[in-house]
């Protein structure tokens, strides 16, 4: 049965049948029609940011910590660009969005009309796909088709672009079970010929390596148990990208820790060195491979992937299988175990004591202080003391989001919300406030550096507002630490513009906003000032003076191999030798 | 009308001026991509292609199917053979591209381009026009005093060919379609 409604209620009607509770927005002249329905029901919550990028991240981090879509809704022009940093943000990082976003009304389309801005031109490179619907009846059609779109195959952001005049007409509302989706039905069964030459191959390995990233995350619970039964029965050693972490618990016992530029020692060299790499959802990143022509020089590489052309774009692979990380997975567990579950046993054994050889490194040691905070420690004390809870963790991006990668542990996926493949200054905070939202009663905390905060600072209003008890971390270098670090290391240690001058003083920021403030610099102070935190019922800003001057290793620096990785500011003594680090 | 100066081999030069001269290693392919038919679709396709810094030789497009909404997009690309297979993965990735079919790599095909060029001449050039034009089977689709149009199709190599010979006759104009392909049977 069709009914007829207006535009803007099609949009409504449309959100509640796709079983969205949430919308992350911002109003404005274009779509006014929208809010006064939002106003006229109570399925929907909406939440009113600060700023619209804030509220796409928002959007993000609520989809990345549920699995579900985050829903955003902003108006047209000055409100569509800026949430463009937001939707490229979750292109790269594959989290599926739907953004709604205004337009003139149609007869004005073209003319430069008032907060008139291209939106699906703007954001057609950076949309997995996107709509300007220009008649009413094919609206709810469109919505439902964004859903689909944004949550299948690789999952991806999508936008819908409606005119005013769209909003204010009538049309036919049809519901999601009686839209077509078209044609757009990625293919998630892989190939059954494929997942048995890789069964053979996890026979025969000796030097075996699991390499996974976000897409297992994305592909959902079934998808990690699948990874973590499969790697526990064979014994296989893990490593994960940054968007991986979590799949695979950081407590299991094959757990390396991450790999890449700023990964474990034992993660890059055991990846330099492998004979069989399994890449599970994770696409070669030029982060995670360094110098191509000298990645993993010797290793049979299988690479499981719902999207084709993540297989050999960066790195040729030797069974390419395209398909759901879920789906792969538990065949390929299925067959294995059908076979017996070999595995050549002796050799798997001593490619492990390799690996403990490695492990003695202690790749993340740094030198403790008592008279400064080392960020390293602020970090493993956070981690100690919230290592009971069900914690949620955001970050922003610099040091202190590789720190949090490397020091932080975590048990469960859709815990960990970082920008990777973007790498956007600004995120933690947003995000962090829609995983509250979407997680009432979690802990959440963003691991935030001073500069990246300021970024989207604004929303701490939202946190407040909403009464959402974020926690933000701050490790205060007051520097721009990551390229201080590259200043110091690739460009003769001179620091142009790296360093955050005339900063807020955050305890009296906070009060300004409504929520409590902590600042502290000396290390004797950092766990009851963690508890302090911890224990206070509402959003926090947290102000961890840290060393300015630390640096982040291990490091492979850009270009290089693996095997060339620096592990400490004594880096010339400590790189490795090509040689010595490929596994004979 | 000044004469055109068209150096040989320049139905290689793209439109969009994106191509890198031609490099060893570098194939040539003839991709027909089907597509929805809906605003915006050549803007995803070409966008990609500049985006991600793919070459485009040259493009056709026209609606094919009317009641199906599918249109045909023709584009003739170069690159090394990873990257060429980086190009379908990433065109079969666009949510309105249905099909993406590579007429080189995908068994016999046939592929036509049409070209109109116009030629100044009085007396004895007109004469040598005519008489290529008849060598090449173009047709005469427009004749004045002092000049003739052709219509020639064929291969690209064919034009570059009939358009390299009249030249010096005064072609001071070509316009050239790009190629279309299909495959044989
Ligand atoms: C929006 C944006 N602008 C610039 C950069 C480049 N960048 C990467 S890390 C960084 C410094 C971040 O400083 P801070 O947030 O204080 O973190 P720290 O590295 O000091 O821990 C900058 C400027 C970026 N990633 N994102
Ligand atoms: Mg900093």
């Amino acid at each position: 049965m069709t009914r007829s409604m207006t535009g803007a209620k099609i949009v409504i009607q449309a959100l509640i049948d796709q079983g969205v509770d949430t919308i992350f927005g911002y109003p404005g002249g274009a779509v006014l029609p929208i809010y006064d329905e939002i106003l006229l029901q109570n399925r929907i919550k909406h939440v009113l940011v600060r700023h619209e990028q804030g509220a796409v991240h928002a959007a993000e981090g609520y989809a990345r910590s549920t699995g579900k879509v985050g829903v955003v809704l902003v108006t047209s022009g000055p409100g569509a660009t800026n949430s463009v940093t937001g939707i490229t943000d979750a292109l790269m990082d594959s989290i599926p969005i739907v953004v709604i976003t205004g337009q003139v009304p149609t007869f004005m389309i073209g003319t430069d009309a008032f907060q008139e801005a291209d939106s699906v031109g703007i954001t057609r490179p950076c949309t997995k796909h996107n709509w300007l619907v220009k008649d009413t009846d094919r609206l709810a059609e469109t919505i439902h088709q964004a859903f689909h779109v944004a949550r299948t195959g690789r999952p991806g952001p999508v936008l819908v672009d409606i005119p005013k005049d769209v909003q204010f007409a009538s049309g036919a509302y049809s519901a999601k079970n009686e839209s077509r989706t078209g044609h757009y039905k990625p293919k998630t069964r892989g190939d059954a010929e494929a997942i048995l030459e890789l069964v053979e191959k996890l026979e025969t390995a000796e030097r075996p390596i699991f390499y996974t990233g976000g897409g297992v995350v994305n592909s959902g619970r079934k998808a990690c148990k699948h990874l973590r039964q499969l790697v526990d029965e064979t014994g296989f050693p893990i490593t994960s990208t940054l968007m991986g972490l979590g799949a695979y618990p950081a407590s299991g016992p094959n757990w390396m820790g991450m790999l890449g530029m700023h990964g474990t020692y034992e993660s890059n060299l055991a990846m330099h060195g492998c004979d069989l790499m399994i890449n599970v959802g994770a696409r070669f990143d030029d982060r995670i491979t360094g110098r191509i022509s000298d990645f993993s020089p010797n290793s049979f590489r299988a690479h499981i992937d719902i999207d084709p052309s993540s297989i050999n774009k960066a790195i040729q692979v030797n069974i390419p299988i395209v398909g759901d990380a879920g789906s792969v997975l538990k065949d390929l567990l299925g067959i294995w175990r059908s076979r017996g579950s070999k595995t050549s046993n002796g050799a798997v054994r001593e490619w492990w004591q390799q690996i403990k050889e490695w492990r003695k490194v202690d790749c993340l040691s740094y030198k403790p202080s008592t008279a400064t905070i080392k960020p390293q420690y602020a970090i493993q004390r956070l981690e100690a003391l919230t290592a009971d809870a069900d914690r949620f963790i955001t970050t922003e991006v610099g040091q202190h989001q590789m720190w949090a990668a490397q020091f932080m542990g975590f048990h469960e996926p859709n815990r960990w919300m970082t920008s990777g493949g973007l790498g956007t200054m600004g995120y933690g905070l947003p995000a962090s406030i829609g995983v509250q939202i979407a997680h009432p009663e979690a802990l959440v905390i963003n691991v935030a550096g001073e500069a990246s905060w300021l970024m989207n600072m604004q929303e701490m209003g939202t946190a407040v507002q909403y009464r959402l008890p974020v926690k933000q971390f701050i490790l205060n270098n007051e520097r721009l630490g990551m390229v201080r670090q590259w200043q110091e290391l690739l460009h003769g240690e001179r620091y142009s513009h790296s360093w955050s001058e005339a900063l807020p003083d955050f305890v009296r920021l906070a009060e300004a906003f409504g929520c409590k403030g902590i600042s502290i610099s000396d290390p004797a102070d950092v766990d009851d000032a963690i508890m302090d935190m911890l224990n206070y019922d509402g959003p926090v800003i947290f102000d961890c003076v840290v060393e300015k001057h630390e640096n982040c290793f291990p490091m492979i620096p850009s270009g290089e191999p693996h095997n060339k990785m620096r592990l400490g500011e004594d880096s010339e003594a400590k790189t490795i030798d090509a040689s010595g680090a490929v596994l004979v | 009308m000044n004469e055109l100066r068209i150096k040989s081999g320049t139905s290689r030069k793209s439109a969009y001026d994106l191509r890198s001269p031609v490099i060893e290693d570098h194939e040539t392919h003839t991709l027909a991509i089907i597509v929805d038919n809906e605003a915006g679709v050549l803007a995803r396709v070409v966008g990609l292609f500049s985006g991600r810094g793919y070459n485009i030789e040259s493009l056709t497009v026209a609606e094919v199917d009317h009641e199906g909404h599918v249109s045909r997009i023709t584009i003739v690309t170069n690159g090394k053979p990873a990257v060429i297979e980086q190009i379908k993965n990433q065109l079969g990735r666009i949510v309105s591209v249905r099909k993406v079919l590579d007429l080189t790599t995908d068994g016999p095909s046939v592929e036509r381009e049409l070209a109109l060029l116009k030629i100044k001449g009085k007396g004895q050039n007109r004469v040598e026009a005519l008489r290529l034009a008849d060598i090449f089977r173009a047709k005469v689709v427009d004749s004045t005093l002092d000049s003739f149009t052709f219509e020639l199709t064929g291969t690209p190599d064919k034009i570059d060919a009939f358009a390299e010979l009249v030249r010096p006759l005064k072609l001071v104009e070509i316009a050239r379609t790009g190629v279309v392909g299909i495959s044989r049977g």
